[in-house]
């Protein structure tokens, strides 16, 4: 029905000079003029860091409370439960999976990415709060892995949202997984882990990527 | 069983134009019927032969015979056989009877077909949403006309790779001036 309607009665883009709109605001297009009304119009911003002492601190904290949003795209999804469970038991580096984007603050990419799937990648990295990191499991979520010729799988995802690590294998043990976050931990003590702020400062340029690719974008443009 | 089977053929040969039937084993066996004829030999079959199952639903495309082959796979659970029905229809006009009153199922399938072959299939309820591809632009992407790596390599950017020849590599290593 949401098609129907979207596609039958095109709804009237504002023009870029609008009373309500500037460079600090988008027009979420992709949505009805009604919906738009629902969604914030503000685009993201790069949070500035503190005086050194503080960061240093901050980021020991970030560190140590990585909450899991895992995004089973794929069979590297299958490597998080015994990393979950008893036998690799990630609760004891204070880790754990979160149901919902908004309590999590790494988003684990876990196999191929295909379009539909993409479309769902960005909704939910969006609706993280941050501090927030990505970590792409398995070849295919590297370079296409198997995939690599296929009309339907993204080869690159880093085009499309900023990925911190990303952890080779086809499928990666979850020994190699626990390896990864060991890195992630350490790029984020080091203050190396700006996904997040990537994203706000190139955010036209990751908008115009993921638009190029979507090609029925009825979504919010920042989903927040 | 497999003298049910034979009592089968006989009676559908008489009274369906069935051709080409392949026995791949004593309960399994494929056939060909025309277009027009195939609802109603469908029909025929799960009404009456008791195949009341619809295993599968697919479709071959035979660019070189420029023909497109529509298979449907039926059970009957009374004896246990299957039966496969192939139709050959033309790659130009890929148009095909809708068996989704006989099983509801079946526009599930015909969905499918009418995205991935460009199969139309009229009457079938849902037939122009989008199935699995959302906001798909492209051919359909199953016809083997379709280059996947052509449009792959024009839509995606792919990661550059590092290749290192363990020849030229060791030679460089061990005779860096040669």
């Amino acid at each position: 029905m949401q098609e129907d309607k979207s596609s039958t009665q095109v709804p009237p883009v504002p023009e870029y000079p609008d009373w309500r709109k500037d460079e600090h605001t988008l027009t979420n297009a992709g949505l009805s003029l009604e919906e738009q009304e629902w969604f914030c119009d503000a685009r993201p911003k790069a949070i500035p860091k503190s005086a050194a002492i503080i960061e240093k601190f901050f980021n020991w904290c970030r560190s140590h409370s990585l909450w899991i949003l895992a995004f089973g795209t794929g069979c590297g999804a299958i490597e998080l439960r015994p990393l979950l469970t008893a036998r690799y038991d990630i609760s004891r580096l204070g880790m754990q999976p979160r149901p919902t984007p908004r309590q999590a603050s790494v988003f684990m990419i876990g196999g191929y990415v295909s379009i539909k799937t993409l479309k769902r990648i960005v909704r939910s990295y969006e609706q993280m709060q941050g501090p927030k990191f990505v970590v792409a499991v398995c070849s295919c979520a590297i370079n296409g892995g198997m995939y690599w010729d296929s009309y339907n799988t993204v080869k690159r995802i880093d085009e499309y949202i900023p990925v911190d690590v990303y952890i080779t294998g086809c499928m990666p043990r979850p020994e190699a997984i626990l390896v990864g976050f060991a890195k992630l931990k350490e790029l984020i003590m080091a203050g190396k882990a700006e996904g997040q702020n990537l994203y706000a400062e190139k955010f036209d340029w990751y908008k115009a990527n993921q638009k190029q690719i979507i090609k029925d974008w009825n979504m919010p443009d920042y989903n927040w | 069983m497999v003298g049910c089977m034979e009592q089968l053929y006989n009676e559908l040969q008489m009274r369906f134009p069935v051709t080409g039937v392949t026995r791949q084993r004593e309960n399994l066996a494929f056939m060909y019927i025309t277009p027009q004829h195939a609802v109603s030999l469908i029909t025929h079959l799960r009404d009456i032969c008791g195949f009341s199952h619809l295993v599968l639903m697919t479709c071959v495309d035979w660019i070189e015979e420029e023909q497109f082959q529509v298979t449907y796979l039926l059970h009957n659970y009374t004896d246990h056989t299957d039966l496969g029905i192939k139709i050959l229809i033309p790659r130009e006009l890929p148009v095909m009877d809708s068996i989704h009153h006989l099983w509801e199922q079946a526009r599930t399938y015909q969905r499918e077909l009418h995205e991935m072959f460009g199969l139309d299939f009229p009457g079938s309820p849902g037939m122009e949403e989008p199935f699995i591809l959302e906001g798909w632009q492209g051919p359909p992407v199953m016809r083997r006309d379709f280059d996947t790596k052509k449009y792959s390599d024009e839509t995606y950017s792919h990661r550059p790779r590092e290749i290192h020849e363990p020849e030229q590599h060791m030679q460089q290593q061990m005779y860096p001036e040669d």
